[in-house]
């Protein structure tokens, strides 16, 4: 008895075969869309901005007129911002990372503040704006000075930085841990001189790609009120300052068409520096991971 | 030296008496620093909570929600909520008809075509993708997409939806993909040979047995790019323009409720006016569009996780 029909198989299946060839190739040229948008992005910008890249550019305050203005307190400012939010955002989410992984209790407690986490990596960075307009910026009367926007910006990596470090800590195998524990270290010297030397090229890398997420967050910047034209740069946290992407918002809001190529100026700066700041990432991913 | 043995050393060590201060109080630092976690949203639910409080005790809520007109800025202000959500809607309905088919493409080809060269090439300029600034999207929208579509599409305003809703779709292609990627990969080889063991082209094998099974997983990715897609601010308020409107006509200019609390915040709306607690009703609409979003997605995941 001849369970399966060989003729009626072959003659199904060269347009199954065709069907599968057709939509492989479909699904490519899915992957290659972004490709292509990011080489689009690139090449128009780079086109348009890169005769307006010059000395004068990096090293003029903003300007009303295009031919004077510049990025230097845009730049300056961004450093500022981040001096800032660097440390903040780090104790914070390293301290809750380790808590969370190496200390919490398995309860209900554990179980909300987890959840609460993946909840606060969801909300919208314009309302963690709100929140830093009134808590930061007028109730505890920071004004739209770099210390304000820093915290809300720390609080609105926090869950980002949070979810790398623990995932950092828990690829530290157990074995460590223990021959750790099995010498007579206490729980404290086992983390501090194992678990996290151990996990801290992976705490790392996070660290670097949150804080390129923050360095171009405009969006929260925007409803603290960060001024878009000032002449100086901030001498103390507590000052006001320009950050780099409130720059480009405002140019790209200008009319006048000069302004779009210093935009593209602006982007191109910005890009330049999210580069480097994830090519230290990789680098350290690629160079400190331990393989155990 | 000679005195002391082994277990002496270890009990030397937890006894010490710094020793003992630390252990007892690291946990208590770390702690009160997660608990920080909890004051932030504490902090975005009071703040939220008590201007939209204050707002509508100046403008009526039935107003606020069944009003087909806002116009926040005149003497005679009118506050229906529903033509931001209507602009918000409208940026979504677009981004997610983008992102879902070259999301969901671009993971099934990573997790069932591609060699690992491939995917090891690929993977990064997701990544890239992914990590471009909301602004530069946003420039990228007004200064590319924007007269693109207008070449082809003359009767389209500047300011419309289409050039945004593309421009987000885009920016949320990576999120989708890595996470639907994710999920596929999750499903273990022998249920794919399996399939492919029975005669099935790989073409069935995805549709018939790696994306049912991966479902879970793929359908939460797809709920997140929405929540991202509705909290999108910049993108919008640089190429979408700043006119509300409750009409289902994408040529026009319109605003998200993203969109108005930018514009609100970039002029001066000074405290204590009807147009600074309205940032507040706007900003927990928006909230908890997200929140019930994000809560999906994890009742998916939670629900219909699939063990293997």
């Amino acid at each position: 008895m001849q369970l399966v029909d060989k003729d009626q198989v072959s003659k199904s299946l060269g347009g199954r075969l065709i069907r599968n060839n057709i939509m492989k190739f479909l699904f490519l040229l899915c992957t290659l869309v972004g490709l292509v948008v990011l080489v689009t992005l690139i090449v128009d910008t780079v086109l348009d901005g890169w005769n307006y890249l010059t000395w004068d550019f990096l090293t003029s305050f903003s300007s009303s007129r295009p031919e004077n203005a510049g990025v230097y307190g845009a730049i300056i400012g961004s450093i500022w911002l981040m001096a800032v939010t660097a440390p903040v955002s780090i104790i914070l989410s390293v301290g809750t990372a380790m808590y969370l992984e190496e200390y919490a209790p398995e309860n209900r407690l554990t179980d909300f503040i987890k959840i609460n986490i993946s909840n606060l990596a969801g909300v919208p960075s314009v309302v963690f704006g709100l929140l830093g307009l009134t808590i930061f910026v007028r109730q505890l009367a920071l004004g739209n000075s770099v210390l304000a926007a820093g915290l809300t910006l720390s609080l609105m990596i926090l869950p980002v930085i949070v979810v790398s470090s623990q995932e950092a800590i828990r690829s530290v195998p157990s074995t460590v841990r223990e021959a750790s524990v099995g010498m007579g270290a206490t729980k404290w010297q086992t983390v501090s001189r194992i678990i996290l030397p151990a996990a801290i090229p992976g705490i790392i890398t996070g660290i670097i790609l949150a804080l390129s997420r923050a360095i171009g967050e405009t969006a929260p910047l925007v409803v603290l009120g960060v001024p878009v034209s000032l002449l100086v740069t901030p001498n103390s946290a507590l000052d006001t300052f320009q950050a780099l992407p409130m720059q480009i918002y405002n140019w790209v809001k200008m009319p006048q068409e000069e302004f779009q190529y210093l935009t593209a100026a602006g982007i191109i700066i910005l890009l330049i520096i999210l580069f480097l700041m994830n090519s230290v990432a990789i680098y350290i991913r690629n160079k400190f991971s331990k393989r155990y | 030296m000679a005195d002391y043995n082994i277990q002496e050393m270890v009990q030397k060590n937890k006894n010490n008496k710094r020793t003992k201060i630390v252990e007892k109080s690291i946990p208590i630092i770390l702690f009160l620093i997660t608990c920080i976690s909890i004051l932030t949203t504490i902090g975005i639910l009071y703040t939220l909570i008590s201007e939209t409080f204050i707002f509508f005790t100046r403008v009526s809520f039935i107003d606020f929600i069944t009003d087909t007109e806002w116009n926040a800025f005149s003497s005679d202000p009118s506050w229906g909520i529903i033509s931001l959500i209507m602009g918000t809607l409208k940026i979504v309905v677009i981004a997610i008809l983008v992102a879902i088919p070259i999301g969901l493409g671009a993971a099934i080809y990573l997790s069932e075509y591609a060699t690992d060269r491939t995917r090891r090439t690929i993977k990064p300029i997701l990544e890239i993708l992914a990590g471009i600034p909301t602004v530069v999207y946003g420039t990228f929208a007004i200064t590319f997409v924007t007269p693109l579509i207008r070449g082809i599409f003359p009767e389209v305003n500047l300011y419309n939806a289409i050039s945004p809703g593309v421009v987000v779709g885009i920016m949320i292609v990576p999120m989708i993909a890595s996470l639907s990627e994710d999920a596929m990969s999750s499903v273990p080889n022998t249920t794919r040979e399996g399939s492919l063991g029975l005669g099935a082209t790989r073409l069935e094998t995805v549709f018939k047995v790696i994306i049912p099974a991966a479902a879970s997983g793929i359908i939460s990715s797809f709920v997140l790019g929405i929540s991202r897609a509705i909290g999108e601010t910049m993108i919008v308020s640089i190429a979408a323009g700043s006119t509300p409107n409750a009409s289902l006509d994408i040529r026009e200019s319109l605003q998200t409720m993203t969109g108005f609390i930018v514009q609100v915040t970039s002029g001066d709306a000074s405290y204590g006016t009807d147009l600074y607690y309205s940032l507040y009703a706007v900003g927990m609409t928006l909230f908890l569009f997200t929140l019930v979003m994000n809560m999906i997605s994890q009742w998916i995941t939670r629900r219909f996780k699939e063990e293997y």
